[in-house]
């Protein structure tokens, strides 16, 4: 055992070496110098200035925006404290904030409708559950379309430019098979601020 | 439920079909010794390792000796994780000036990544150092990977050999492990991660203003080269807190099946590389056969579950799957899937809450945990636990039909079947004692994060988890005190009961003459044996976790289904 011992000693130094720290290193090296881009966080400019990343959701509040899905992350969209609400499906604190939710959206988006639902529409299941990480950057084609009208009052704009900023930007599943479709909401708002 | 979310699940499984026998082919040379195309840059580092760690390479060791190598390993890998934990605050690499960690918290963490499970009572982006990640928890997940994939090996010898004494180098298996088959696939595949977004660098948090004017801070990290390992070794744990799910660690569609892929690649390989070095790859397309089976009807019902929805969430007015605790980019069928494979395996990565699935939706991980992870299983201990199984099969097989039961060859008498049932024991007793323990003490519910059914349900999880050493949790459930101990010495035990009972079968079996398959002989590589295999080993979890799951998941569905809420 004591002659285990040594050699356990020896090869964990010599594989923290390898594993620890050599490897690390080089594939910083290697992805800094070829895609230091994605390596350094996918940071996003607007007019000269960092405004976030690209795949990092952000907060959004005011009407003028498309707005996130609800986040346990911290105090929204922090992703210090990345996570989900945790709660069960049968958790009355679940369907209590759900049913907040769905009434703060009807609220706001009082004439809020997507392309698969005709006459009254209830938001979409992503507007009104929580992320599983709490940064989620995209919300559905629907949920940005549901949005629409709210914002295009907001910016006195016809709907029709708002719809084909969702439709400019919507990215539909990866080889038409992986995933699910969807909206990047950073990338929408800021090419809400192009439009004026 | 849609036909594209079958599709993906299809996709994903014809790539594992199609890269078993190339990795499998590769591991079994790495293993034999072979010179293979990436020696001429290999080797050297290799002697380099021997060289340095005083290993003598050409040493074979009995089933004992190589037990106790594996041990003292992993005594000193605890020491020195602990003992990083305790003083990141004073160590480089760490420019968000993370303070040193709980010496409770470092001891759960410690035990949690030597035993490849990755339970983490921890956030990484706020209790971590980028010294501690890399250094400290992705070191773990190289070795404690590669000491997985050695106990296979050393079984898959015992189970090949006959009337000898050893089962190889415990050192140079684990060398080989890591150089050879762990490292190249990382290099790789990690760049692969850091094209489709995955960061990988030693920045601070970087504070960015948006153009609304909300204020964030964009985390950094090496932490591509750590995702990578993490889901090829089955380790899980992720680099942040919400895991796999944080567009940091899995950003795109693409970069999730890649991972998925990585989770399947070692557990599916080395059941080719079983076939291989047994001389019949039959035998290995059999587990395989047995895992593909196992694995699709676990998918079919989480996937039924959550594209259902639930239905207390209709009631309010809102039509679809549940969304709750899922991504935009993965929705329903991609986050049922990664589920399935997470703890098919032991890798107990995540892109979805699990906690807030559906309850017959995570009852499937519950019970791919209770079932032992052989479907496919963790790099290294989905194999030897499957030939535990199969111990066992071979035995109850013999038992029917009235003849001495045989492995390749080999009879297998009352050590062998003590040894694969005492491996297959150490399950239900480490997971069902310390639940019940834990629902009778005041610390035990002190930190459910739900209440009813669920909140049994999440303790179940907790030790069906931490026994499996897969690491995956219903995250609801917090830590303290009575948590830190008892699943840390959940995660030990779970992990090192196994290895010595697996081993000192594999020793049993290795001492043993093999006769030629006669007339009589019960075939290990037919369907009627895939068949018997997956009998056994629903029957030993049915059996023995039916009450358990009942009270949980099953009890929690009931309630939801007559509209209660707890």
């Amino acid at each position: 055992m004591i002659k285990h011992l040594l050699v356990a000693v020896r090869v964990t130094l010599v594989s923290v070496a390898i594993f620890g720290f050599i490897y690390p290193l080089f594939m910083t090296g290697v992805a800094q110098l070829v895609f230091p881009w994605q390596a350094n966080g996918s940071l996003v400019t607007a007019s000269g200035r960092v405004v976030g990343s690209a795949i990092i959701g952000q907060l959004w509040t005011q009407p003028q925006y498309f707005h996130g899905r609800p986040s346990a992350a911290g105090s929204g969209y922090d992703p210090t404290q990345t996570g989900g609400t945790n709660l069960a499906p049968s958790s009355k604190k679940l369907i209590d904030t759900t049913r907040a939710t769905i009434a703060r959206l009807e609220r706001e988006n009082p004439d809020g409708t997507y392309p698969a639902c005709e006459a009254h529409c209830a938001p979409p299941m992503d507007l009104v559950t929580s992320s599983a990480s709490g940064i989620d950057p995209d919300i559905s084609p629907d949920g940005a379309y549901y949005q629409a009208a709210r914002i295009a009052r907001a910016r006195h704009l016809e709907l029709a430019r708002i719809y084909a900023v969702i439709a400019a930007h919507e990215q539909g599943r990866t080889f038409g098979l992986l995933g699910e479709p969807r909206v990047n909401v950073l990338e929408l708002n800021l090419a809400l601020e192009a439009l004026r | 439920m849609t036909l594209t979310g079958w599709a993906q699940t299809l996709v994903f499984f014809l790539i594992v079909l199609a890269m078993t026998k190339p990795l499998g082919l590769y591991m079994a040379g790495i293993f034999e010794g072979e010179r293979t195309f990436l020696s001429p840059v290999l080797e050297p580092v290799e002697l380099l390792v021997y060289r340095l760690g005083g290993v003598r390479q050409d040493e074979e060791m009995t089933w004992a000796s190589y037990a106790l190598a594996l041990l003292a390993f992993s005594v000193v890998g605890f020491l020195y994780l602990y003992l990083v934990l305790r003083t990141q605050q004073w160590l480089p690499f760490n420019p968000q000036h993370v303070g040193n960690m709980s010496p409770e918290l470092a001891f759960n963490t410690a035990i949690s990544f030597l035993t490849n499970t990755n339970w983490q009572f921890y956030s990484g982006e706020t209790a971590m150092s980028y010294f501690a990640q890399m250094a400290g928890l992705a070191w773990h997940n190289f070795v404690s990977a590669a000491a997985g994939i050695a106990v296979a090996i050393a079984v898959v010898r015992g189970v090949v050999r006959s009337s000898c004494k050893t089962l190889g180098n415990f050192w140079v298996d684990l060398t080989r492990s890591c150089l050879y088959v762990l490292l190249p696939i990382a290099i790789v595949f990690g760049l692969f991660l850091v094209w489709q977004g995955v960061p990988q660098n030693f920045n601070d948090y970087r504070t960015v203003r948006s153009v609304s004017g909300f204020v964030q801070h964009i985390t950094g990290g090496p932490m591509a080269s750590q995702e990578v390992i993490k889901e090829l070794g089955t380790n899980g744990g992720g680099f942040v807190n919400a895991n796999s799910a944080s567009p940091n660690e899995n950003p795109t569609p693409l970069s999730d099946l890649v991972e998925m892929l990585l989770i399947f690649s070692i557990g599916s390989g080395l059941t080719y590389t079983y076939g291989r070095m047994a001389k019949d790859t039959r035998q290995g397309w059999a587990l395989f056969g047995a895992m593909a089976i196992l694995f699709f009807a676990g998918f079919a019902a989480t996937y039924a579950a959550e594209a259902a929805g639930n239905p207390l969430v209709h009631h309010i007015g809102v039509a679809g799957g549940n969304m709750e605790g899922k991504e935009c980019r993965f929705g329903v069928s991609a986050s049922a899937l990664f589920a399935t494979v997470t703890t098919d395996t032991s890798c107990g990565a995540v892109n979805a809450m699990h906690d807030s699935f559906m309850p017959l939706g995570g009852l499937v991980p519950l019970v791919n945990m209770q079932l032992g992870e052989v479907i496919f299983g963790g790099a290294g201990s989905g194999l030897y636990g499957m030939i535990a199984f199969v111990v066992l099969t071979v035995f109850i097989a013999g038992l029917m039909v009235g003849r001495t039961p045989e492995l390749l060859g080999k009879k297998i008498e009352r050590r062998e079947v003590q040894f694969a049932l005492l491996a297959i024991l150490v399950t239900p007793i480490l997971v069902l004692v310390p639940t019940a323990i834990a629902v009778l003490v005041p610390a035990g519910v002190a930190t459910l994060g739900n209440a009813g059914p669920h909140g049994f349900s999440e303790i179940l999880y907790a030790f069906s988890s931490t026994n499996a050493n897969n690491g995956s949790a219903f995250a609801g459930l917090g830590p303290n005190g009575f948590y830190y101990l008892m699943t840390a010495t959940n995660m030990f035990f779970g992990r090192f009961a196994v290895i010595i009972a697996v081993l000192a079968l594999a020793g049993a079996l290795a001492g043993k003459k093999a006769a030629p398959a006669g007339a009589g002989t019960f075939t290990t590589n037919s369907g009627v044996f895939v068949g018997l295999l997956i009998g056994v080993i629903l029957i030993v979890g049915a059996l023995t976790f039916l009450p358990a799951d009942v009270l949980g998941p099953v009890a929690e569905h009931l309630a939801l289904m007559n509209g209660r809420t707890f």
